[in-house]
């Protein structure tokens, strides 16, 4: 968690000073990490409430809830586990939501090595990472990605599996993959990309990665909860959002 | 079980099997030294290898990927020699594990040779053995069961492994993905049937490991 010391500060002031102040305990995929720690600081700026955010991998989470874990909302990075969690009454169905739409980048620590149009794809190199499928949505659409350039079965043996999204972008962080499939939020930081060099891949080429929000079932703080949906839906949050890269549907 | 799932078994087998032969190799004269040695080095050198112990895997596999990735010495090392990088390699997983590995080979192995004293070697010298000759014919046999627990916990310590091949392995089917690294995929992606399979072996494992054990220290006593 990053927060600053003046936020922190001002923070401990509101609940000094508010006694109806709550807090939303959300459990947020961790492509979300960044954007969600900005928008709580706003939102607790705004409202009084404060956010405690617990960051991971959608698939993880779900295990944790379905046995009961202590969660308000979860924010995942797919739109089929919020579904499944309603339909299994987890969660309330009817408070579930798209708030950001992911975009996948192929990105390399080096600059200068990705080029404009994803080429390098066909080029020489040694370790490409991707998340596991299997575990992430980002992973899906890295896997679609290839399949669209028909590369899918030309690259195994040089595809790396991440078990996050954040790992993933690790191993080309210290150098050990060549380059990544990642999520854009990932590779922008204050609204700049960081060192390094990127393609931002087409829409045409993957699934749209729908990151839907619920409220679940064992929600202790309602009021406090349906604040921070509403503040998520509202233009400060979705300015937030936008500017780490995301779409809105 | 799948395909997939039998050949996590097998590699992690194979991975379990190469650790355990490179860390008797290692361990012998370690665990010799630091049995006999009066030197001041022994404390410091006890302590390091022994650090696994304390250490939280992610501190090791956290920093074997900085130091095997190519801007770290032995990656450097590894590629000006041709071998191209360790991380997401077998034999990456197998320096992982050996480091990881090396306290639970070791101690059985030294407290062996330390229960059994400076004598027997002496009265061997005095039948004029060579070292070599007194140290396989003598020494060896006699920490026998030192040997022997330091086989199984090495090889049961590697199976068990998750943290080191998380961080470094990037989950390759046949090359890195070992069956801990697949019950933490199956359980992730909520496919429990699966996950129970492999997650039940495991425990029947690690329970006919342990009881082995058990069976051998009593044998040791009558």
């Amino acid at each position: 968690m990053k927060f600053t010391p003046l936020g922190c500060l001002a923070g401990l002031c509101l609940l000094a000073f508010r006694v109806d102040a709550g807090e939303v305990r959300a459990a947020v995929a961790a492509n979300f990490t960044v954007p969600v720690q900005k928008i709580a600081e706003q939102f607790q700026a705004d409202t009084g409430h404060s956010v405690k955010a617990s960051y991971g991998s959608t698939g993880k989470f779900y295990s944790q809830i379905r046995n009961g874990a202590p969660f308000d909302v979860l924010l995942a990075a797919d739109d089929t586990t919020p579904d499944r969690i309603g339909k299994e009454g987890l969660g309330d169905a009817a408070s579930r939501f798209t708030y950001a739409i992911g975009k996948l980048v192929l990105w390399s620590k080096k600059p200068g090595y990705v080029d404009a149009r994803g080429e390098i794809l066909r080029g020489k190199f040694d370790k490409l990472a991707i998340a596991n499928p299997r575990l992430a949505p980002y992973g899906v659409a890295a896997q679609e990605t290839l399949e669209s350039l028909g590369l899918w079965s030309g690259l195994q043996g040089r595809i790396v599996m991440g078990e996050s999204i954040s790992q993933t972008q690790q191993f080309a962080d210290t150098g050990n993959a060549d380059m990544a499939f990642v999520a854009l939020s990932q590779t922008l930081k204050d609204g700049k990309t960081i060192e390094g060099s990127q393609w931002v891949v087409p829409r045409h080429l993957y699934n749209p990665i729908r990151q839907d929000a619920i409220v679940l079932t064992s929600v202790q703080d309602s009021e406090a909860t349906e604040a921070f949906m509403k503040y998520l839906k509202g233009a400060k949050a979705i300015a937030i959002i936008r500017s780490f890269g995301y779409d809105l549907p | 079980m799948t395909p997939e799932d039998l050949l996590a078994v097998w590699l992690t087998l194979k991975l379990a099997g190469t650790t355990t032969l490179i860390l008797l190799i290692l361990a012998t004269p370690l665990a010799w030294w630091l049995a006999r040695t009066r030197s001041l080095w022994k404390g410091p050198v006890a302590a390091l290898v022994n650090l696994p112990l304390v250490l939280p895997p992610t501190v090791l596999g956290f920093y074997l990927l900085l130091v095997m990735g190519p801007h770290g010495p032995v990656g450097r090392l590894t590629e000006s020699l041709g071998l191209g990088r360790l991380p997401f390699t077998f034999w990456g997983l197998v320096v992982g594990s050996v480091l990881f590995s090396l306290p639970f080979a070791v101690l059985p192995i030294q407290n062996a040779f330390a229960a059994m004293g400076e004598r027997p070697m002496e009265v061997a010298a005095t039948l004029r053995a060579g070292f070599r000759d007194r140290f396989f014919s003598v020494a060896v046999p006699l920490a026998r069961p030192g040997f022997l627990t330091a086989i199984v916990l090495a090889f049961a310590h590697t199976v068990g492994e998750f943290g080191v091949v998380l961080m470094l392995g990037g989950n390759i089917p046949g090359e890195t993905q070992v069956v801990s690294v697949a019950i933490y995929n199956h359980v992730e992606a909520m496919d429990y049937g699966a996950a129970h399979l492999l997650a039940g072996g495991m425990v029947a494992f690690s329970f006919m490991v342990l009881l082995s054990l058990n069976l051998l220290a009593r044998r040791r006593q009558t």
